[in-house]
């Protein structure tokens, strides 16, 4: 059930992109999207590598030029008005940019004066940041010796050194390990419960599940699907889902035509079946009364990831 | 009042300048000091011996505005290939700077402007060293400072837009080996260029370092002569005006895509 806005806001939304597109010769990166953003969401774009996704941020984030469409931030044109939208804007980059021959505080510090902030309110401003992100006891360590999550972290911190109006993340945990994701987004969730604005891409649909009050799935440069994580999964998942592994390859084959009796739509994947129903434990057990062999079975509830693989026929790993 | 964008480029420069301070002691400093000591006053010895001068001039005093303004071109070129490769690719800190209110071509303007600074800096402290040396009879020697700044400029536009374009550093060792070397030999540094063959003298005068060499020599020896300043000049500020279309370009291909 799509929700209606139920009140009227007169704030102008932070992000309105028409028809978007981003080309590199003859490649199309960002293929015509339509992208909406109000003050106060968490935005996510979910999509596998390739999808797009980075190519629309670093023009949201008024670094890249558009190439067609229209797009406006924070109520001004990127190309015309990139540096006084970028002065609004934290960015929180997929690949590391610290300064590594300098110390955590310095990095924050001249950062700071990158925005022309006075001096002072830096050093304030630093010191909380540090307090936020939990770096404080690593004020004066130099960069290099951080490791992947702190540097994440100190990223984020550097980010909202000129407080952002609009928060752009790129991926924020790729490559880091479950705990320090873990804490990266607990620091997210707190500036969301703060109130900023938090535009995030990410492959990850439970990175996608936790933090984004919504989100677009975008798939070969173009949207497939938009809606909150809930919304999503009601529209284009069943309630729950049965992932099904088999011996081998012959077995999984042999048993698809029992699978398919049950009348549910069948997912085939490389090493396992998924089945989406709403009724999990009475399948599975006629499943098991008809004599099924199964190396392991498990119902679950649906994910974004399942509605990812419904769209696109796709894994997001992949 | 606001802080102009290239500014806030070069402020990070500076900070991290703090950390390399040494190397760059080295390249503007150090080694022509050295230079000075051996070819300025060992080799000028035995050509005072001769009774002979270059130039018009005792060779300590020909040479040492030479060294200096190759010193300022050594350093420049350093400084204009590695750290922008490591701003553009190794650390990444110019796609930091433009995720802020700060342009690409903001970018370009505050490293060039540093590396010249830095340069600049550099030929100060050789200059009075050299005057303890008795190398500098003038007291216009002092305009020999804006004169090496500008020889470092000469070579920070171009090479600094030159190492925005590059995908590795390959390219660098063979640009100061074929490049800055030879112009350091060849650019009236250590003889003057009506030495050299016909064919090769109209040649020394596209060299940015001739132009710089010869600005020097004529503050430090007091033979300034406007005109002739003016052409020197010039042909320093073309090849940064040059330098700076080509960096903005690059920049922008690099760091705005």
């Amino acid at each position: 059930m799509p929700v209606a806005c139920t009140f009227v806001t007169t704030a102008p939304p932070l992000i309105v992109a028409r028809g978007l597109e981003k080309r590199f010769g003859a490649s199309v990166a960002v293929d015509g999207i339509d992208v909406h953003v109000e003050a106060g969401e968490a935005f996510g774009f979910l999509g596998p590598n390739g999808a797009g996704k980075t190519s629309t941020m670093r023009m949201i984030g008024c670094v890249s030029p558009r190439s067609g469409g229209e797009l406006s931030v924070l109520g001004f044109d990127p190309a015309t008005d990139g540096p006084q939208i970028r002065a609004r804007l934290g960015v929180v980059p997929q690949e590391d940019t610290l300064d590594l021959e300098l110390t955590v505080r310095e990095n924050v510090l001249i950062y700071g004066r990158y925005f022309d902030l006075p001096r002072a309110a830096i050093r304030t401003r630093a010191d909380e940041l540090l307090e936020f992100v939990q770096l404080t006891d690593r004020s004066n360590d130099r960069v290099d010796n951080l490791s992947g999550g702190m540097k994440r972290r100190l990223t984020i911190a550097r980010a909202l050194v000129n407080r952002p109006d609009l928060v752009l993340l790129d991926e924020p945990t790729t490559g880091l390990d479950p705990q320090a994701r873990h804490l990266v987004w607990d620091r997210l969730y707190r500036l969301k419960r703060q109130g900023a604005t938090l535009v995030l891409t990410t492959h990850y649909m439970d990175e996608a599940e936790q933090l984004c009050d919504r989100l677009v799935i975008m798939d070969a440069g173009r949207i497939v699907a938009e809606g909150s994580p809930r919304q999503l999964i009601e529209k284009h998942a069943t309630r729950e889902v049965v992932e099904l592994r088999f011996r081998s390859e012959s077995v999984q084959h042999a048993a698809l035509p029992r699978l398919h009796a049950i009348g549910a739509r069948i997912e085939e994947l490389a090493d396992r079946v998924l089945l989406y129903t709403n009724t999990g434990e009475a399948d599975v057990e006629r499943l098991q009364a008809d004599g099924l062999e199964t190396e392991t079975l498990l119902i679950r509830r649906a994910s974004l990831e399942d509605v990812f693989l419904t769209l696109t026929g796709r894994t997001l790993e992949e | 009042m606001t802080t102009p964008l290239a500014m806030r480029v070069a402020a990070h420069q500076a900070r991290i300048y703090t950390r390399f301070w040494r190397s760059s002691v080295f390249a503007y400093v150090l080694s022509p000091v050295l230079f000075l000591a051996a070819i300025g006053i060992g080799l000028g010895d035995m050509i005072n011996k001769n009774n002979a001068t270059v130039g018009g001039f005792e060779y300590l005093v020909f040479v040492a505005p030479g060294l200096m303004a190759a010193a300022a071109m050594q350093g420049a070129a350093a400084d204009s290939l590695w750290p922008i490769m490591a701003g553009t690719k190794w650390i990444r800190v110019f796609h930091a700077m433009v995720a802020t209110p700060i342009r690409p071509r903001d970018v370009y303007d505050g490293t060039v402007l540093s590396t010249t600074a830095r340069a600049g800096a550099g030929a100060t402290v050789f200059l009075l060293v050299a005057t303890a040396f008795g190398a500098v009879p003038s007291a216009w020697g002092v305009l020999a400072i804006p004169g090496a700044a500008l020889c470092a400029g000469a070579f920070a536009a171009p090479l600094t837009a030159f190492a925005a374009t590059q995908e590795t550093d390959l390219s660098f060792p063979v640009i100061m080996r074929l490049g800055i070397l030879p112009l350091f030999l060849v650019s009236g540094t250590f003889f003057p260029i009506s030495q050299l063959p016909d064919w090769i003298q109209p040649l020394a005068w596209l060299s940015p370092l001739w132009h710089g060499v010869v600005l020097c020599r004529d503050a430090t020896t007091g033979t300034l002569e406007p005109g002739n300043a003016l052409v020197h000049v010039a042909a320093l500020v073309a090849c940064i005006a040059a330098g700076r279309a080509l960096g903005v370009r690059a920049f922008t291909k690099r760091l705005a895509q």
